[in-house]
């Protein structure tokens, strides 16, 4: 199997999901000519053509309504915003139209397809190319959103989305871009389902809810409580709607203890739906109470080093969170 | 024409009707078409209904009954039935949707089926069947983004869309002059590269000819057309809104007597298609058929409580 950085994977799924189905079609700011900003879309103009890989006026909420255009038509388009931070202008596209067709018509009109947009910080990107606004597009019943963190869930989930019935938001870390490289399956055999997370460290102490870039920075974190002997369990969500309860709930049966790590601000993020309903479930298991470790509560990520490094969670601070609901 | 003609009395009957339902306390919200008929029949009237995509709003119910919408099913979508073909009782009955009519499933937001139009029209353009997209919206709309978005990206792409603005000169109480600047919505036409007409709307042969001619350029690869068609409000902008309170009593009783549908009845009886005893003949029909179809929706099941939660996504 070929290596692959995760935004390589993307541009893999494109791929090959054009090559399998010609109803499949690419549309956003510089993904023709360019091959996106990141290169997600590299080379698929040159061998698709300029209609299925269209360069789209700088205006997201036409890239939303056109694709959803053509969703209705039948096509199977695959919308990049360039930064998901500038997503917000096709919000009343995504969420009053697009997540909506299905329920208003009473199932009449279905409107799949796909959403991708660069997630997240650490890339010195600012408040505008930094943000992680999932829990908005997570608060949309009619939504699917997914958030992987390797470049074989990327690549795995991406061709499920695009085969998927329903319009699903995908967000793509983008400082995971090119942090490493992993074995891909090629073709149908990299398919993954949506709405199965992955257990991926095995810990008996306490379990640790996390997802994209976050996933990395508990494995680090988890790392260093080993010699003070906390074993972390560590899940990968993977998709956020729909998430994965299930794993999430047989985990805590087994460790007792619960944290949520997101990357997103802390009050009204993903990981608060997930604490609650983990509560919910779990609340007989727990030993503990359960706990979130998110990004502070400031407007978005600053530009200066200083300001991004004090903003961002990393392995020590997470260590710190894990361990104050280890220890409890 | 004379089918046109019935069914502009079809829409005005059925829409009279809604109102005193609603005054009953029987129909919980309504928006009327009242004085708009004649535009968006002659409008639907020069298209091809099952060829063609549309893209209403909210106040097309006349170009809903254009479109094939038979007079019971927006009297079940007006009490808000199971059996409403566009929503099953889930959208206020302005939001028309048909997938086998090619009536795209509307919302209530404004404007944001301009740029989804040019979607549309970007896959009829590829399929290259010499289908178009027809998109209707107030000049409300034409103040939101969405409108100027709509209509650059059909241009650039040579979209086969008409973008058809029923101008009543006014958004709830906010009039033309504090919504759109310069003389009016169709000299925007010219900022995209594309034509531009104004016409009167009460006029059923100029807006009829008007959109002949736009779909003839969209199915023949010339792109999109603006059309702007004036034409009077002459109700209030819905069930929940009371117009004397923010417009002028004079200009209200003068618009009154402009109702574009003795007009349109005047014009076919000049040119002798239609006579007054026909014209009588036709609205007892009519009327007749308005009482149907609000008996059989009145007594029509509605949905059931546990659909609730169904077409959320496709396997529920």
């Amino acid at each position: 199997m070929p290596e692959r950085t995760l935004v390589q994977a993307v541009r893999d799924a494109l791929y090959e999901e054009m090559e399998r189905d010609d109803r499949v079609c690419v549309l956003g700011q510089d993904v023709g000519r360019k091959g996106g900003v990141f290169k997600a879309t590299e080379g698929l103009q040159q061998r698709f053509g300029a209609e299925r890989v269209m360069d789209m006026p700088l205006a997201e909420s036409s890239i939303a309504a056109v694709a959803q255009g053509l969703a209705l038509e039948g096509f199977t388009p695959v919308a990049e915003m360039q930064f998901a931070d500038y997503s917000y202008p096709a919000f009343n596209q995504i969420v009053n139209e697009i997540a909506k067709v299905r329920y208003r018509s009473n199932g009449d009109f279905s409107c799949p397809l796909v959403i991708r947009a660069p997630t997240g910080g650490g890339v010195r990107g600012a408040l505008y190319h930094s943000q992680s606004p999932e829990a908005f597009y997570c608060h949309v019943p009619g939504l699917k959103v997914v958030l992987p963190s390797t470049p074989a869930d990327a690549k795995g989930l991406l061709k499920t989305a695009i085969r998927d019935p329903d319009p699903v938001i995908f967000l793509e870390p983008k400082k995971l871009y090119r942090a490493e490289r992993q074995e891909v399956a090629q073709g149908e055999a990299a398919l993954l389902s949506l709405g199965s997370a992955a257990v991926v460290r095995q810990g008996r102490d306490l379990t640790a809810v996390t997802y994209g870039y976050m996933r990395a920075v508990t494995m680090q974190a988890a790392a260093k409580l080993r010699p003070d002997g906390i074993e972390v369990e560590v899940i990968d969500l993977r998709t956020l709607r729909p998430w994965d309860v299930e794993t999430c709930v047989r985990s805590i049966q087994k460790t007792g203890r619960l944290a949520v790590v997101y990357e997103a601000n802390r009050s009204g993020g993903f990981g608060a739906e997930v604490v609650a309903e983990l509560a919910e479930r779990c609340f007989a298991s727990l030993d503990a109470p359960v706990s979130r470790i998110a990004s502070p509560d400031v407007p978005a990520m600053p530009f200066s080093p200083a300001l991004e490094h004090a903003f961002m969670l990393n392995p020590d601070k997470v260590a710190d969170g894990l361990r104050r609901v280890a220890r409890y | 024409m004379l089918e046109a003609y019935r069914t502009v009395l079809r829409a005005r009957a059925l829409d009279d009707r809604r109102f005193v339902l609603n005054r009953a306390g029987k129909l919980a919200f309504i928006i009327s078409p009242r004085g708009h008929e004649v535009a968006q029949v002659a409008a639907i009237a020069a298209l091809q209904p099952g060829r063609d995509r549309f893209c209403l709003y909210y106040r097309n119910f006349a170009a809903a009954l254009a479109c094939g919408f038979t007079a019971e099913e927006l009297m079940l979508a007006a009490f808000a039935r199971a059996a409403d073909p566009s929503s099953g009782g889930r959208q206020t009955p302005g939001n028309f949707g048909s997938r086998r009519r090619g009536v795209v499933i509307g919302s209530s937001t404004v404007g944001p089926q301009i740029p989804k139009a040019a979607g549309i029209g970007l896959a009829l353009k590829w399929r290259g069947e010499g289908a178009l997209c027809y998109v209707s919206f107030g000049e409300g709309a034409t103040s939101q983004g969405d409108f100027h978005e709509g209509l650059n990206f059909a241009a650039i792409h040579h979209c086969p869309v008409i973008f058809f603005c029923e101008n009543n000169h006014w958004a709830i109480s906010v009039p033309q002059a504090l919504q759109v600047a310069g003389p009016g919505v169709a000299e925007r036409a010219a900022a995209y590269g594309i034509p531009g007409v104004r016409i009167s709307g009460d006029d059923f042969y100029a807006v009829h000819a008007a959109v002949f001619e736009a779909a003839e350029r969209a199915r023949s690869g010339g792109g999109p057309t603006l059309i702007e068609a004036e034409v009077l409000r002459l109700q209030s902008h819905s069930t929940d809104d009371d117009q004397r309170a923010y417009r002028d009593p004079a200009e209200l009783a003068a618009e009154a007597l402009k109702d574009p549908i003795p007009r349109m009845r005047d014009a076919l009886i000049t040119r002798g298609w239609l006579s007054p005893q026909a014209d009588q003949a036709m609205r007892d029909e009519v009327n007749r058929e308005v009482e149907k179809a609000t008996e059989a929706a009145e007594a029509a099941p509605e949905p059931e409580p546990g659909s609730l939660g169904r077409h959320v996504y496709a396997d529920a």
